[in-house]
């Protein structure tokens, strides 16, 4: 915490650091032996807490948390890129399984990142709970009585005003309520002033919303989800477990209470610059639209809906991010009667910005043996020295560059990815007579035989899909919230300046006209850096019809001990 | 008018911008090195307030710098016997320098405002979509916010140590972060990238002038402790440097708070979690736990305001490596600096 905290966590800080040795005997004598009070459990934890919630604990741990969060940035993380993370430590033998154990790839999820962030929490919740208490006290409180002296304050002046003592302190009531300070009386010859409790509401505000966020941020780990899908064109999601490819629930979430709800993509409307002397690299991005039929409840009268890059669909029940795309070429396999073995939209995996894509197609119903496809999906083909590439983003001259093969497509029955082919149990196909591995070329209508009786491969046409991630996310209003008011908070005690003032009045000798004259002697007291206080004590004296005139004597000296150096 | 036109014209000012930049670092210099031979003069209580202000506003070219130099001309005394010195000890020299510098500040700063709005013109949009654009911008928040400042109070002092490093930041800017002028990619279109971006620009600027004055302030303290005479004694005390270091980074703060939020929005929009653990998002959420450590630091008993000035100098060290590093060589959501 900022501002007057120091006063109050730097001084359980003092306390704390003093609290072990206190009744330490200055002595000279060297033969009297130290006795050291025994401080017993509650007193070591009575100094533990001190220390928790010391200021200097806070800085160290604030301190600690910007250095722990670094190597989440330079290490890959699990949580992020598992491939990347899994890549690095491969190619790291020796640091890569040490820094593993460390937690090093799962840096925000790690012990020790949480420790620290725990102890801060706590070092934070001791801190604003008595301080909150202080402060709702002071509020409620009236401003201390001025002292003898108020112009022998850090910012003080006296001056003499036309009046009785008690109309010069009804004009001070009036100018120092005009500027918004509380102000109260302890006597009939003084008043005391204070203003910017903001302040301190501000600093606390800040400080109980950082909690709300922490708090928010845990809502949404526990009881929030996500889930990613490829959807075709033309397909329907329904919103259940099953349909998802991947689906992370936070331990709070029963995958049972998914809302019911169905998303049919209608179309699929991707842009990429195909201006070659435009401003955007030529093939580049410019804009996604999934145009879809939104049903709630599933069976109800679909709502035409789109889903942008930056526009994702709410739909009460976690909400739809269109975060990829890519195509799905339409395959059918058949075996050598011509029966439908296999007959799909298969969605391939984009490797490059020019969308060469990798996907496999499985046909477990192929006989004698089973059959797999593994290969490249290339919407704009070119043969290169290299092989064959796509050039272009666009569906301009689709084709397919597959391999095939034939065996256990499953062996072990272990979970395998859905865009590659597990070839273990596997052999690759010959192409007949040369013996050379099977190489097939299909684009859109083309249908290919395959050797030796096996059936055959037909490139029906292409199809776009869309990459959908739904999450939902119960905290993220409490977060949101929180963080606006720690920001509001955060202004609050940066701008908003604690002032006090007193005044003090006394009859002053007749003026030469005879009119009755009154000594005003003003004090101000300014925490923390305070420019300003000397000037709103002049703004205050000069202020108002009965403009307070300098005496003679004692010019209307304004002392800042906080500006000069 | 024509893109390419419009470019040409966007370069045009900024390479301007870099000439006039250039003078006027050699004017603030002479000024500097002016301030040398006050060592006999006891240290001037308080700075020359508002003696700027009637100098002519932008756009208002050579004459104000003569009107500058005739205001200074009027305050010093007209005796000849005390030579070519003015009242406060500043030489004549020094002092036509600092009007000159400042004129050349002011006409730098129009030209770099209008080689960023150019851009943008060319562009059809907010000039902050890679790093060559950012570092224009950023310039141009920090050289707006120092002449703004300047018509408060005399920051003729601070003049160098500001337009230097701006000078640096352009060039590297055209040097090795020059990108063409392209269209965002679609994650980018989004009125958040004016929020965001505009008001993280900002806030670097000025947390860049306060850990200018931070370190400005550390060398008047160890010159104070050490009581050596340098023109260093013709600026602010330690005291008052170090309170303007605060003050800008109690502007600043707030300002990388929000840039924090409309970040985690804009995520929230674009990727479906506010909060990702991109590089950039750690980075970002780093420099603000150091600057928040800062501000605690100041106020933490035990703790020097030197060492609480190196938290803000390690702030600001951390907002350079997410700018250059980070941008460049990390791996993650933010990767748009167009290299």
């Amino acid at each position: 915490m900022t501002g007057e905290e120091a006063a109050g966590h730097g001084g359980q800080g003092g306390q704390g650091g003093q609290g072990g040795d206190s009744s330490n005997p200055l002595t000279t004598q060297p033969t009297a032996p130290v006795i050291q009070p025994k401080l017993g459990l509650v007193g070591w934890l009575r100094w533990m807490w001190r220390q928790l919630t010391s200021m200097r604990t806070a800085l160290l741990l604030l301190l600690l948390l910007a250095i722990a969060a670094l190597p989440g940035s330079t290490f890959p993380q699990r949580s992020i890129d598992a491939t990347r993370t899994a890549q690095w430590i491969q190619t790291h033998p020796t640091v890569g399984p040490v820094l593993d154990r460390l937690g090093f790839f799962e840096v925000y999820a790690s012990p020790w990142f949480a420790a620290i962030y725990l102890l801060l929490l706590i070092s934070l919740i001791g801190c604003v709970i008595p301080r909150s208490r202080i402060h709702l006290r002071a509020v409620r409180a009236q401003p201390p009585r001025a002292p003898r002296y108020p112009e022998r304050l850090s910012a003080g002046q006296s001056l003499t005003a036309e009046g009785t003592p008690e109309e010069v302190l009804a004009q001070w009531r009036r100018r120092l309520s005009a500027k918004r300070y509380r102000v109260s009386a302890h006597d009939d010859a003084s008043l005391s002033a204070e203003k910017g409790y903001l302040r301190e509401t501000g600093n606390l505000v800040f400080h109980l919303a950082l909690i709300g966020i922490i708090v928010g941020v845990g809502i949404g780990h526990l009881w929030g989800w996500k889930g990613d899908l490829i959807l075709p064109e033309g397909k329907t999601f329904a919103n259940t477990l099953s349909r998802y490819d991947t689906f992370s629930p936070g331990p709070e979430v029963d995958p049972a209470d998914l809302l019911p709800y169905t998303l049919h993509l209608t179309k699929l409307d991707a842009v990429f610059a195909e201006d070659p002397d435009g401003k955007a690299k030529l093939g580049a991005p410019r804009d996604f639209t999934a145009y879809v039929d939104f049903a709630k409840p599933a069976g109800a009268t679909p709502e035409a809906r789109t889903i942008k890059v930056n526009e994702p669909l709410e739909t009460g029940g976690g909400s739809v991010f269109l975060l990829g795309n890519g195509y799905a070429p339409r395959i059918t396999v058949r075996d050598a009667e011509g029966t439908i073995l296999y007959s799909d939209a298969t969605p391939f995996l984009a490797k490059d910005n020019n969308y060469t894509s990798v996907g496999a197609i499985k046909v477990p119903g192929a006989s004698p043996q089973q059959l797999g496809f593994a290969g490249l999906f290339l919407p704009t083909a070119q043969m290169t020295e290299a092989g064959a590439i796509s050039i272009f983003p666009q569906p301009l001259e689709p084709a397919l560059a597959l391999t095939a093969f034939e065996g256990d497509l499953f062996p072990g029955g272990t979970p395998q990815s859905v865009y590659a082919l597990q070839t273990d149990g596997m052999t690759q196909l010959k192409a007949e007579g040369s013996g050379e591995q099977l190489r097939i070329w299909l684009t859109p209508g083309d249908t290919f035989e395959l050797p030796g009786g096996r059936g055959s491969i037909t490139f029906d046409g292409v199809e776009r899909f869309a990459g959908l991630s739904i999450r939902s996310d119960p905290g993220k209003t409490l977060t949101l919230v929180s963080a606006l008011l720690a920001l509001a908070g955060l202004i609050a005690m940066l701008t908003i300046r604690r002032r006090r003032v007193f005044v003090r009045v006394s009859e002053a000798p007749e003026g030469p006209d005879g009119r009755r004259r009154t000594l005003v002697r003003v004090g101000g007291l300014a925490k923390d850096d305070d420019e300003g206080m000397s000037e709103e004590l002049s703004e205050l004296s000069g202020l108002g019809e009965l403009a307070g005139t300098p005496t003679a004597a004692d010019e209307p000296q304004t002392r800042t001990k906080a500006d000069d150096e | 008018m024509s893109d390419l036109t419009l470019a040409q014209l966007s370069m045009l000012s900024l390479y301007s911008a870099m000439g006039v930049f250039t003078l006027a670092m050699i004017g603030y210099a002479v000024y500097l090195s002016g301030l040398m031979p006050a060592r006999t003069e006891a240290r001037s209580e308080a700075q020359p307030e508002r003696v700027l202000v009637s100098v002519g506003g932008p756009g208002a070219g050579a004459s104000a710098a003569e009107r500058g130099a005739a205001n200074d001309g009027a305050s010093a005394p007209a005796g000849p016997s005390r030579g070519r010195v003015s009242d406060d000890g500043v030489p004549m020299r020094a002092r036509k320098a600092a009007g000159m510098a400042w004129t050349l500040t002011i006409l730098g700063t129009v030209l770099l405002t209008a080689s960023v709005v150019l851009r943008g013109l060319e562009v059809h949009r907010a000039p902050l979509g890679n790093m060559f654009e950012f570092a224009l911008t950023g310039s141009m928040f920090l050289m707006l916010a120092y002449v703004g400042w300047s018509f408060r109070r005399d920051l003729r002092w601070l003049g160098l140590f500001l337009v230097t490093p701006v000078l640096l930041t352009l060039g590297l800017a055209i040097t090795i972060w020059y990108a063409e002028a392209t269209e965002l990619m679609p994650s980018l279109k989004s009125y958040w990238l004016v929020i965001h971006v505009t008001v993280a620009t900002l806030s670097i600027a000025i947390f860049a002038i306060g850990a200018m004055l931070g370190a400005l302030y550390l060398w008047q303290s160890r010159l104070e402790a050490e009581g050596a005479t340098s023109f260093m004694n013709r600026l602010p005390s330690a005291r008052q440097l170090e309170k303007l270091t605060h003050g800008l980074h109690v502007i600043g703060f707030p300002l990388w708070t929000f840039t924090l939020i409309a970040g985690a929005i804009w995520a929230r929009q674009a990727w479906g979690a506010y909060w990702n653990w991109d590089p950039k998002e750690v980075w970002t959420f780093v420099i603000w736990v150091v600057y928040a450590a800062y501000l605690h630091a100041r106020v933490t008993s035990g703790w020097k305001p030197q060492s609480a000035t190196w938290i803000a100098l390690a702030g600001f060290g951390c907002i350079i490596l997410n700018y250059a590093v980070v941008n460049v060589y990390f791996v993650g959501q933010h990767s748009y600096s167009g290299l």
